[in-house]
């Protein structure tokens, strides 16, 4: 059944994003590793942090385009759950440092030592363990999302109001995440990591390591929302964003339907947060800014909505994009960005994936199941 | 008779929007099997009656059971579908961005909780159900268009295609035939007619033509409740009726 699921999921675009994913996950170790230092074949550890970045992003698109591309929920708080997963794993970070804080306390991270804590507060509890953390950087964000969901999908929240709402929540989160006396390391968040799983976390193999790890979960992530697009739930969230009341009237509860994707996006983001906090060094409350998860908005958007791969295309062209700008015209970054939305938005709806299909003279076909034409309204 | 013995049984139900009372203590009784007409003029309340039995619009006051003791009322739309009422829309609606297969699939009797649908395969039995409603509808050829892409006629009887793939106990069918041709309103009253067998149907249609064609009990709704009830023939000559409807 399993073989059948995936065999489902599996199509053309599928097939080009996974062999170009295979491709990296060996190139990328090689030239990092292998190639010598002044060839020009060879990649910075910094070049290899800030390609699994892009990676990251592109797993939160992926999660994101999930929901807003199938199921019309248009998230403008996606970047909270990508910052639970990373401060979970930059909680178990922190605890990995152990004694080695520059306040060598044997148990308690430094910020809590310098607000004269005196002991770890309970949830910062089982952090020391990995597979704990792993398990939280997966549960966190899921819980939030299922809970989240269950009131606003129940009250019948939808449109502009629910991504008021999702904006709501994780601004919320940023002020919380903003105070000391969270626990969370306040404005200055988790830093000044050492090892993960006993690896020196600066060490070029741990890097290439981190990478190798970011191309199986975006390869994971996207298989998973690929299949779960092709089969009969995929095609009844594309029907609850194109008019949810028929669906229900067919018998489907879709409050449940909306429920699934929701917390399985928020999921894939936590994930994607937790291997980027290792790889930028840093996490901190600032990820849960509105501008984060807007920026994710546009990734989607600049590559196709309800495309998937478009998804992974716009967030690593955007981002490529973005650190180019923000090292060359930094003053200029958000201009170039706020242009790019509008333009997208104006010109290529469907975007680069569409304008792709439609340069080949023809529109994704079958499970390419784009933006609804303009003017269809629901019942 | 009473309402152990009814499939649907509507009795003082009203509905107000902003102080308008759509329905006005509506009562109305189908039997297991039967097929109802309903007729009236523009504004009667007779897509707000098909709300409220299907959960869309909560009455103000009054009792909706079906099958004799399930209060509908108390129910959600999912809830009620899955009693067995399915619904056919006023304007057609179907999905637009679906192939009209995969509509019909959609609609197709199945488990319908999320689980159940992620791990759903298409059995063969699925698939015969499916070219065979393909047939009766006539959009065998069309299977694989999107159903956006379809003509007005065509997403009517897609539409009305999954009504039969849902296999719901009671039917209702808001205007099926509007925009349709004359050939394809007939086609239209047969197929209903062969419905009706096995299932009870309430049928809304301003079509006096196919009401007609269809031959069956029909109810005449005005300002929200019943003004007349009875055959075609003995409604048409009632006074009442042709004043306030068939006469204009
Ligand atoms: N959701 C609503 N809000 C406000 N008024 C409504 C609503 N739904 C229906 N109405 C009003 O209730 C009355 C009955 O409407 P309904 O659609 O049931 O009539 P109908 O008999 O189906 O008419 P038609 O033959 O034109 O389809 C109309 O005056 C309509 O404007
Ligand atoms: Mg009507």
């Amino acid at each position: 059944m399993l073989t059948r699921f995936l065999l489902m999921g599996l199509d053309k675009k599928a097939g080009v994003l996974l062999a170009v994913l295979a491709v990296l996950a060996v190139a990328v170790p090689v030239m990092a590793l292998a190639a010598p230092p002044d060839s020009p074949w060879h990649l910075s550890t910094h070049t290899v942090a800030l390609l699994g970045k892009y990676l990251c992003f592109a797993l939160l698109a992926v999660a994101l385009d999930l929901v807003w591309g199938y199921v019309g929920i248009l998230s403008l708080g996606h970047a909270a759950f990508f910052a639970l997963g990373g401060y979970a794993m930059g909680m178990y970070l922190m605890r990995q440092i152990g004694p080695r804080g520059v306040y060598g306390h044997p148990v308690l991270p430094d910020f809590m030592v310098f607000l004269n804590w005196q002991e770890l507060p309970w949830y910062w509890h089982g952090f020391d363990q990995f597979w704990f953390a792993a398990l939280m950087v997966v549960a966190v964000p899921g819980v939030l999302a299922f809970a989240f969901g269950w009131f606003a999908f129940r009250s019948r929240v939808t449109g502009v109001y629910l991504s008021i709402i999702t904006q709501a929540l994780t601004f919320a989160l940023m002020l919380a995440f903003f105070r000391n006396d969270m626990g969370f390391g306040g404005n200055n968040g988790l830093t000044d990591f050492k090892t993960i799983l006993g690896f020196d976390i600066q060490a070029p193999e741990t890097r290439v390591g981190l990478f190798v790890a970011t191309v199986v979960a975006l390869a994971a992530g996207y298989t998973l929302a690929s299949c779960v697009v092709a089969s009969k739930l995929g095609k009844v969230l594309v029907a609850v964003r194109d008019a949810e009341s028929r669906v229900r009237f067919l018998g489907y509860e879709t409050e449940r339907y909306k429920l699934f994707a929701w917390t399985l996006s928020a999921c894939m983001a936590g994930v994607a947060g937790a291997l980027y906090v290792p790889q930028v060094g840093i996490i901190n409350p600032s990820e849960f800014s509105a501008a984060s998860s807007i920026e994710a908005v546009i990734w989607v958007a600049v590559g196709g909505r309800g495309t998937l791969a478009g998804a992974v295309l716009g967030a690593v062209l955007v981002n490529f994009g973005k650190s180019y700008f923000t090292a060359a015209l930094p003053e200029l970054w958000l201009f170039a960005l706020g242009g790019l939305f509008v333009l997208v938005t104006l010109f290529l709806p469907k975007g680069l994936l569409g304008l792709a299909a439609q340069v080949k003279g023809r529109w994704p076909s079958g499970r390419a199941m784009a933006a609804k034409p303009a003017g269809q309204k629901g019942i | 008779m009473s309402a152990e013995d009814t499939l649907l049984y509507l009795d003082g139900v009203s509905v107000s929007f902003d102080g308008f009372r759509a329905l006005n203590s509506l009562s109305l009784i189908i039997e297991p099997g039967e097929m109802r007409a309903i007729i009236g003029p523009n504004g009667a309340g007779k897509t707000t009656m098909m709300d409220v039995i299907t959960g869309k619009t909560r009455p103000d006051t009054g009792t909706i059971l079906f099958e004799g003791g399930t209060d509908l009322t108390a129910l959600r739309e999912a809830g009620i579908a899955n009693l067995g009422i399915g619904r056919k829309f006023q304007r057609p609606t179907v999905f637009e961005m679906h192939t009209v297969w995969d509509n019909l699939e959609l609609a197709l009797k199945a488990p319908r909780r999320p689980l159940k649908t992620l791990t759903y395969s298409a059995t063969r039995d699925d698939r015969a159900r499916i070219e065979e409603i393909l047939d009766i509808t006539g959009l065998s050829p069309k299977r694989d268009r999107q159903a956006g892409s379809l003509s007005h006629g065509e997403k009517q009887w897609l539409e009305i295609g999954m009504l039969l793939a849902q296999d719901p106990k009671l039917l209702l069918v808001d205007e099926p035939v509007a925009g349709m041709t004359d050939a394809e309103t007939e086609q239209t009253a047969r197929l209903l007619k062969d419905i009706a067998g096995k299932h009870s149907v309430i049928v809304v249609e301003h079509d006096m033509a196919f009401v007609r064609e269809l031959g069956v009990k029909v109810t005449v709704l005005h300002e929200g409740s019943v003004l007349a009830e009875g055959s075609l023939d003995a409604v048409s000559a009632n006074q009442q009726v042709v004043d306030v409807y068939l006469g204009r």
